[in-house]
């Protein structure tokens, strides 16, 4: 039944227009622009994050895009409307957690969800299969009635997961989906989120504080601060860009124990083009860094490792490029965009960085 | 940039949906408050006081009614009397012990009761965003609410009323005239336009106010203010600002009365007890404020007794209950504007 409609909205997608996209979209709060001149495309059946601290402007970006708060300026469009001319066409295919989610305490989960399917025109058979449908793709189903007010900070968010599902959406959008959720749950929840995007097809926007954390899902992240996009791409190119103008590499072997040993590895090592610091582990169970410069010279560091390892009869035990944490590459472009914010930033700037991230 | 910013809605990116839009929002909302309300504890404060409302007038207004009902066999309005007479000389708070000065007492509080959680609630347990994200207008939301809200307190309402004409017939052997069931029945309309107004007030609380609790002691407040004390507080303020000399004429007395008239007219309370009496009670020939002159006082005193058909009651309390419907209209409107204007976050 849905399933005839979400393989045209799939055709339908690829030769028109992205799922979420904004131009200049701008709030203001009194003297204060919540958001400034946001340009913001997301692509269909990717999940993309929306990366900032508290107060950067992600909650009142996402209520822009639901059509559940007024722009000052900009325009919007989701699934092909704009949200604040036609809300109910929005809301009817945009699935939506928000921060903090709460349900009716004295009311099943499963009853919480026969609420939001009956709102959405859900009734009878087929709105009880979807609930349990998505009750078990949450992994909810045993205690789906059981009162709402017994459920963990966890669980509720997993129900409020299942909650934007029911409707059965073409775009998820996810207000802090990790915050206040211990560690294990987090993984849960985020290997759940991957499912979804991989099983349904949906296209998830999912914003957090918590960088390191969703950075393993994200396909593309968007790095926002006072209101305004300073970085947006795939983890890799926003390490590029926000990076030193380097790039590391590890290196591990065994049997370089000695001082001496160790002294004609690092020779080695320092001797391979674009290589420009070798840095020695610390105890002897770390792996070596090697800093490349310029970056893009890390995969020819990497085979040149090899090739000196199998020459000189090193024993290598493993070799990775090491991409910058997204924390780090969150701080990097924030103060760059501050440093940046007194004069005019090029407007070129935004759409190159998205069009990079295209390759 | 101007390739971006050209328009791009195209009808094949639109997913199609299998599904209508639910056309009324505000049913699915209304049908979930009536469950929520029926299964709270509110409602059975809601029986428990309708219920002593109803039922200690009546206990103490059994006896006399019996009494007169055999001296007074084959007038009419007798079953009526039911609602408007109470036991012999009690009266509390200058309020007689009737049911229906009763269920005026207790209307209001219920209205309250019944709304002044009904939007701050949503929000301080995180239902809100989650609620308005769905595919429903904003209003579908506050109409719901006071359509649930008044629908159950109507029914208990009505299912009261029922219980005591059936208590009239049964213990008392009166039987209703086709007249006097339609004038309880028009009746019961004006006490739940009454009840609306209260409902409408709880609402608008509930969307300024943050906190429930806050909310319904403001609620409270206002119903001690307005119903408990509001003749009192009237007359205090206009003894207060219009001085009538002690040696006044008798002109001078009637015109400050009928200047408590006017502003006690402007409290909902005053409106619903004089609307309620006239509608009860076909003796009653005015709506119990002071007469304009003194012929005219004059004249009502060499009126012969006598019972007011349905169309003229009707036509001397029809302003207040077009008064009523007008404040509750302004309250509820005030709440719909407020909500429609607040920020979804906290």
């Amino acid at each position: 039944m849905s399933g005839a409609g979400r393989t045209e909205s799939r055709s339908g997608r690829i030769r028109t227009e992205p799922p979420i996209r904004t131009r200049a979209l701008t709030k203001q709060y009194g003297d204060l622009n919540a958001v400034d001149g946001l340009d913001l495309e997301v692509r269909a059946g990717e999940i993309f994050g929306l990366l900032g601290a508290n107060g950067a402007g992600k909650t009142t970006t996402i209520l822009m895009l639901l059509g559940l708060t007024e722009r000052t300026s900009g325009a919007v469009r989701v699934v092909g409307f704009d949200p604040a001319r036609n809300p109910l066409e929005v809301k009817r295919r945009v699935g939506y957690l928000p921060d903090a989610v709460g349900f009716y305490d004295d009311m099943t989960g499963r009853e919480n969800l026969r609420y939001t399917a009956r709102l959405n025109g859900l009734k009878g058979q087929v709105a009880e299969q979807k609930i349990e449908t998505v009750l078990d793709q949450v992994r909810l189903s045993d205690r789906a009635d059981d009162r709402a007010g017994t459920y963990s900070r966890g669980m509720l968010q997993r129900l409020g997961i299942a909650d934007a599902l029911v409707k059965d959406p073409t775009v998820l959008i996810l207000d802090e989906p990790t915050t206040a959720i211990d560690p294990i749950g987090v993984v849960e929840i985020l290997e759940m989120l991957r499912g979804l995007v991989r099983d349904r097809g949906v296209t998830m926007l999912l914003s957090s504080h918590l960088l390191t954390q969703v950075q393993s899902v994200c396909d593309r992240v968007g790095i926002f601060a006072a209101g305004k996009l300073v970085g947006i791409g795939t983890v890799p190119e926003l390490a590029t860009r926000f990076g030193e103008g380097d790039a590391h590499v590890e290196v591990a072997f065994e049997g370089v124990s000695d001082p001496a040993t160790s002294d004609r590895v690092a020779g080695f090592l320092a001797a391979i083009q674009d290589v420009a610091e070798v840095r020695r582990a610390t105890s002897l169970l770390d792996p070596w860094t090697l800093v490349v410069r310029p970056p893009e010279s890390a995969i020819r560091v990497r085979e040149a490792v090899l090739a000196v390892s199998a020459r000189e009869g090193l024993h290598l035990t493993s070799i990775r490029s090491v991409v910058a944490s997204l924390d780090e590459i969150y701080t990097k472009a924030v103060r760059a965009a501050g440093l940046a914010s007194g004069s005019h930033r090029p407007s070129g700037d935004r759409p190159a960085a998205g069009g990079r991230a295209v390759a | 940039m101007t390739e971006a910013s050209a328009p791009v809605a195209e009808p094949a990116s639109v997913p199609v949906l299998d599904r209508p839009i639910p056309p009324r929002g505000w049913v699915v909302i209304g049908r979930k408050e009536i469950g929520d309300h029926v299964s709270s504890a509110r409602f059975v404060v809601l029986l428990i006081v309708l219920g002593l409302a109803a039922g200690i007038p009546l206990y103490l207004a059994a006896e006399q009614i019996r009494n007169l009902a055999s001296q007074v066999s084959g007038a009419q309005a007798v079953f009526l009397a039911m609602w408007v007479i109470g036991a012999q000389d009690s009266s509390i708070f200058q309020l007689n012990v009737t049911i229906q000065s009763f269920v005026g007492l207790a209307a209001p509080l219920l209205g309250i009761a019944f709304a002044f959680d009904a939007v701050n609630g949503e929000r301080s347990q995180g239902t809100l965003p989650r609620l308005i994200s769905q595919p429903i207008y904003r209003d579908d939301i506050i109409n719901g609410k006071f359509a649930g809200a008044l629908a159950v307190i109507s029914l208990v309402l009505v299912s009261v009323m029922i219980f005591i004409a059936g208590f009239g017939m049964i213990r008392l052997g009166i039987v209703p005239s086709l007249g006097e069931v339609i004038r309880l029945g028009l009746w019961v309309v004006v006490t739940i336009v009454y009840v609306g107004v209260w409902l409408a007030l709880g609402l608008l609380l509930s969307v300024a106010v943050r906190r429930a609790a806050t909310s319904a002691l403001m609620g409270l407040g206002s119903w001690l203010l307005l119903v408990v004390f509001g003749k009192f507080i009237v007359n205090l303020f206009i003894a207060f600002f219009i001085r009538v000399p002690a040696n006044g004429t008798a002109q001078e007395q009637l015109q400050v009365a009928q200047l408590q008239d006017f502003v006690t007219r402007l409290l909902p309370t005053t409106l619903y007890t004089e609307a309620s009496i006239v509608l009860l009670n076909p003796r009653a020939t005015s709506t119990g404020g002071t007469l304009g002159t003194l012929g005219q006082y004059d004249q009502a005193q060499q009126q012969i007794p006598s019972l007011l058909s349905l169309d003229q009651s009707l036509l001397l309390v029809w302003p207040h209950i077009v008064a009523l419907v007008a404040i509750m209209a302004v309250l509820f409107a005030a709440a719909y504007i407020r909500f429609m204007r607040q920020e979804v976050r906290a």
